[in-house]
């Protein structure tokens, strides 16, 4: 990719496009060159789709002389996996999809505008249950930092398709952190929106109550962008909140003069958190302080009880969700002797193990016995987070946290312990559970590698956030530049 | 013996409880834009949504909604302001997505009643609960016996998968198999009255499934069986029927009722037991997180209420104020809607107490022997007023007129062709006078006493001169003939 479009963001890209100093194809060659340079290395595509990007590219170049053209529709984008594309295969990172084509769109897809300049679709862990993209029947990525370190997860290809300079941006889905932990360990950033902000129609599901798509960019102002381009009611989304959009982009650069910033004590203070992660935390409530931030601590009391609440709730969720892949209508199918046996021989085979541990986990808390002790449990537990989370924003605007509790760790190192690996969820599962939106923007790095701060706002104030996000990239002076050179 | 044994049967007391599934009439699908239909070709009629594509969400049919709260406040149930959708997990190829969304904990409404009208007064039958949900797919097993088992394939129909579904449970208050069919009865009336469903078994919109067991003599519960399958009401009587003998016998022979579920067989007229429900399925139900809970504004509410079209209980009071018929008659029509709008066309043109008379007596008798409906009948309304008006003019006699009756139904032409045909017409005074006269001289012994003053064999006479004429004279009118020439 020439260097020039390199070192660009996607919203910079956008406007050199509009203005007519580059097409859309060429910046579109850039990328998909780009790809064929790295793609043996990082793993980030599960299916590369280089005509219809140059097909669209094409469209938008020649939309681009009648004008009506949205920004964002100019940069070329990668999509994880899991969301729905017609006649493009949507495998989730899993065997069971392998050849599945989808007949429709998703919602968010659709919003950001039918000639959609889409490079790919990024690998990610099955499903997108994990936090290392360890859990891909299509292999895994790698970290464009560290190439025997993992991206994270579960949108590991994504984070790394922006990190790697695959694109300018991705799409990720977000359930229990899986847009913020990878953007944290791949040095990018990564939006949540409150749920209910972007449609979940066409997302195929893994936790329904939790699940939403964000974006994954190389700076907050692209992430800005890239939620204009997908966020609103859908009607097909009954869970869809009907709220208006704001521009994200107004009032981003305000900086964050009198904003009140409140550092979760639990959350950084937490035994888990590794001392650089927890040093780059720290330093970031100084940068938005110095910025004029009025900057406290506040307690989330009941946030260390939210990993096990959404290690109940999530499965419960999954093994209800992913009862639709039995072989009858489309996917992976193992013929066999009778019905029963062909579901049994289709789904052995077809899952992998992590998604067979989370549909026996989700299977045993939702038995009948064990429902009040489990997930009726974990319902409560959510209750009182979110209870918790109305009680700071009482008090504060945003609140900060690490992303992750430590920094990308090597392929292979975790796979084993399953414990140590839902534990990367520990600071991003409180907002999922909460609903709220939530951001990582890169904080430094420790031992070489990137680390990610958490900011979280109340519901559908993603414009406060934003602006606060935004004032803290500044402060960092951290620079976006694609890995590796 | 003979009482002893009575005695003992009365003890088993049956206690039923019935369960229906019926589609709403609504012109799309519960949680996608697909037309309801019926009969159409496989497959036409189907959506990511209804087909559990991944990713596909459901978006919950409001007109479904509306319809389950008129059913529910023509069943005196309470409507709740929130109902909660829920799934319920388990593996079949005719549920793509692997669960049903239902309703569970928080149905849309509970606690109603229906009161049936039967042969020995009114029955209160208390409704437990109404909720909706999605109805399955439709397997089609390939072979001879149309069932999965021996079959040499399966096909899968989704044009019904995802058609609303509304479930109304009753209370276990219900007696006999016959109450048990006039409760089906009663509801369907009610559903089609107020418009909610169709009710057409046939097309599957209305199905029934009942609880069943009988109380020991000792008054303790036995256990109860699910009868299924029952896609005619007179299969729930019958099916019941059976189902109680079989388990008074297991009773009495000190056997143990199994928990099961039983299939009624129409062709041999016997139940089997289609799978043991000892080891009971979990549903784990929970809720559904795609879907709002439904939150029923009381406004709106009351509103549907205001607009709620005549109740088969309201009808039946305004029969009797309007016709003057009797309680029991007025609930005998009012309990089948089509039942009604035939008895209010055929009250239309004659006197309404003898068209009532009429259909509830003769012709429903014709129509459950052969087991047609009175839709299907060919004693169309206007055919059954003009027998009526046939009597009433005198033009045939009350006994010519059943027979008249039932040659209507069997051939479906017109009353007055009948008559004329079968030589039915009453006769007139000169051919009834010559008849009399030959029973006279036959019976000379009889007349005699007649003529003594002995009149308790007049009715012998009578009988013979009705005889005589095959039924096509009055009565009355011979008895009259009779005293007057045997009076001289
Ligand atoms: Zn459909």
């Amino acid at each position: 990719m020439p260097a020039e479009l390199q070192g660009l963001t996607a919203y910079e890209l956008a406007e050199r496009i509009r203005g007519g100093g580059v097409s859309a194809r060429e910046a579109t060659e850039a990328a998909l060159d780009r790809i064929e340079e790295v793609e043996d290395d990082i793993n980030a595509f599960v299916t590369r789709t280089p005509e219809i990007a140059l097909e669209k590219a094409g469209r938008i170049d020649g939309r681009l002389r009648n004008g009506g053209l949205n920004l964002w529709e100019c940069v070329p984008m990668a999509v994880k996996d899991v969301l729905s594309t017609r006649g493009v295969r949507t495998t989730c990172g899993s065997r069971i999809l392998e050849d599945f084509e989808p007949l429709y769109d998703a919602s968010a897809l659709v919003n950001f505008g039918e000639d959609r300049i889409m490079v790919g679709k990024t690998n990610c862990d099955e499903f997108a249950m994990g936090s290392s993209n360890e859990n891909s029947a299509y292999g895994p990525v790698h970290n464009p930092w560290d190439l025997d370190g993992v991206p994270g997860g579960s949108s590991g290809g994504s984070a790394a398709a922006v990190a790697a300079g695959e694109g300018w941006w991705a799409l990720g889905t977000d359930t229990g952190g899986s847009v913020r932990q990878p953007a944290a360990l791949c040095g990018i950033v990564g939006l949540k929106p409150t749920y209910g902000r972007v449609s979940r129609y066409g997302l195929i599901a893994f936790a329904s109550s939790l699940d939403q798509i964000g974006p994954m960019t190389r700076d907050v102002r692209d992430a800005a962008l890239l939620l204009q381009a997908i966020a609103g009611h859908d009607p097909r989304d009954s869970t869809s909140a009907n709220v208006e959009v704001p521009d994200y982009l107004a009032g981003l650069e305000d900086g964050v003069s009198g904003l009140r910033v409140g550092v979760v004590t639990e959350l950084t203070q937490n035994e888990g958190i590794s001392p650089g992660v927890r040093e780059a935390t720290e330093k970031a409530a100084r940068e938005l302080a110095a910025a004029g931030a009025e900057v406290g601590e506040v307690s989330l009391p009941h946030s260390e009880y939210g990993l096990p609440a959404y290690y109940i709730i999530a499965p419960a969720e999954v093994s209800s969700n992913l009862a639709r892949f039995d072989g009858v209508r489309y996917g992976h199918r193992v013929p066999a002797g009778g019905v029963h046996e062909m579901y049994r021989a289709t789904r052995e085979e077809g899952f992998g193990d992590e998604v067979k541990r989370r549909i026996m986990l989700g299977t045993y808390s939702l038995s009948s016995g064990y429902y009040e002790a489990y997930y009726a449990q974990a319902q409560k537990v959510r209750t009182k987070i979110i209870e918790d989370f109305r009680a700071a924003y009482a008090r504060y605007d945003v609140l900060l946290t690490p992303t992750a509790p430590t920094v990308a760790f090597g392929i292979g190192t975790k796979v084993d312990d399953p414990l140590e690996m839902y534990a990367q969820d520990i600071c991003s599962v409180p907002a999922s559970l909460a609903g709220v939106p939530a951001i990582s923007v890169p904080g430094g790095l420790s031992d070489g590698l990137p680390v990610g701060v958490q900011l979280m706002g109340d519901h559908f104030t993603e414009p406060t956030l934003l602006r606060a996000a935004r004032a803290l990239e500044k402060a960092t002076g951290f620079h976006f530049e694609a890995r590796p050179r | 013996m003979e009482n002893t044994k009575t005695q003992e049967k009365r003890d088993y007391r049956p206690v039923i409880g019935l369960e229906f599934h019926v589609h709403l009439a609504t012109r799309t699908k519960m949680f996608c834009g697909c037309r309801v239909t019926y009969g159409e070709e496989p497959n036409t009629h189907t959506c990511p949504v209804c087909l559990g594509h991944p990713g596909a969400l459901p978006v919950a049919n409001e007109r479904a909604i509306e319809l389950g709260v008129m059913a529910g406040l023509a069943l005196n149930c309470e409507v709740h302001p929130r109902a909660v959708y829920a799934r319920k997990n388990y593996f079949y190829p005719d549920l793509p997505k692997g669960y049903q969304i239902t309703q569970y904990d928080e149905p849309i409404c509970t606690g109603g009643y229906i009161d049936v009208q039967t042969s020995e007064g009114p029955v209160r039958v208390g409704i437990t609960r109404l909720h909706l949900e999605e109805d399955a797919a439709k397997n089609v097993h390939a072979g001879e016996s149309g069932r999965m088992h021996g079959s040499t394939g399966s096909y899968i129909d989704y044009n019904r998968g995802g058609t609303p579904l509304m479930e109304i449970v009753t209370e276990p208050d219900i007696d006999s198999p016959e109450v048990a069919r006039a409760t089906a009865n009663q509801l369907k009336a009610i559903l089609q009255s107020v418009g909610v469903s169709e009710c057409d078994m046939e097309k599957g919109q209305l199905r029934c499934d009942a609880n069943v067991s009988v109380r020991e003599p000792d008054g303790s519960f036995g256990t109860k069986t699910e009868l299924k399958n029952m896609n005619s009401f007179r299969f729930v009587e019958r099916g019941l029927a059976r189902e109680l003998e079989r388990q008074t016998e297991l009773l009495e022979n000190a056997e143990r009722v199994g928990q099961s579920t039983m299939h009624y067989d129409p062709a041999t007229d016997e139940v089997h037991e289609l799978r043991s429900k000892e080891f009971a399925h979990d549903y784990r139900y929970f809720p559904e997180p795609d879907l709002l809970p439904v939150e029923l504004n009381e406004a709106w509410v009351r509103e549907i209420k205001s607009r709620l079209p005549e109740l088969p209980e309201e009808m039946r009071d305004r029969f009797v104020g309007q016709y003057g018929l009797s309680s029991y008659d007025a609930g005998v029509l009012t309990a089948d809607r089509e039942l009604a709008a035939y008895y209010e066309a055929v009250a239309a043109e004659v006197d309404p107490k003898q068209a009532a008379n009429w259909i509830t007596g003769d012709l429903q008798a014709l129509l459950n022997e052969a087991g047609v409906e009175v839709s299907e009948s060919r004693v169309t309304p206007e055919k059954m007023a003009g027998i009526v008006r046939l009597v009433s003019e005198g033009t045939v006699s009350r006994a010519a007129a059943k027979d008249l009756l039932g040659r209507v139904f069997e051939s479906g032409d017109s009353p007055a062709e009948v008559v004329e045909r079968e030589g039915l017409a009453q006769m007139g005074g000169d051919e009834l006078g010559g008849v009399v006269d030959r029973v006279v001289s036959e019976n000379p012994d009889e007349a005699e006493r007649v003529r003594g003053g002995d009149k308790k064999v007049v009715g012998f006479l009578v009988g013979q001169v009705m005889k005589a004429t095959r039924g096509s004279a009055d009565g009355g009118r011979a008895r009259e003939v009779l005293l007057e020439k045997l009076s001289r």
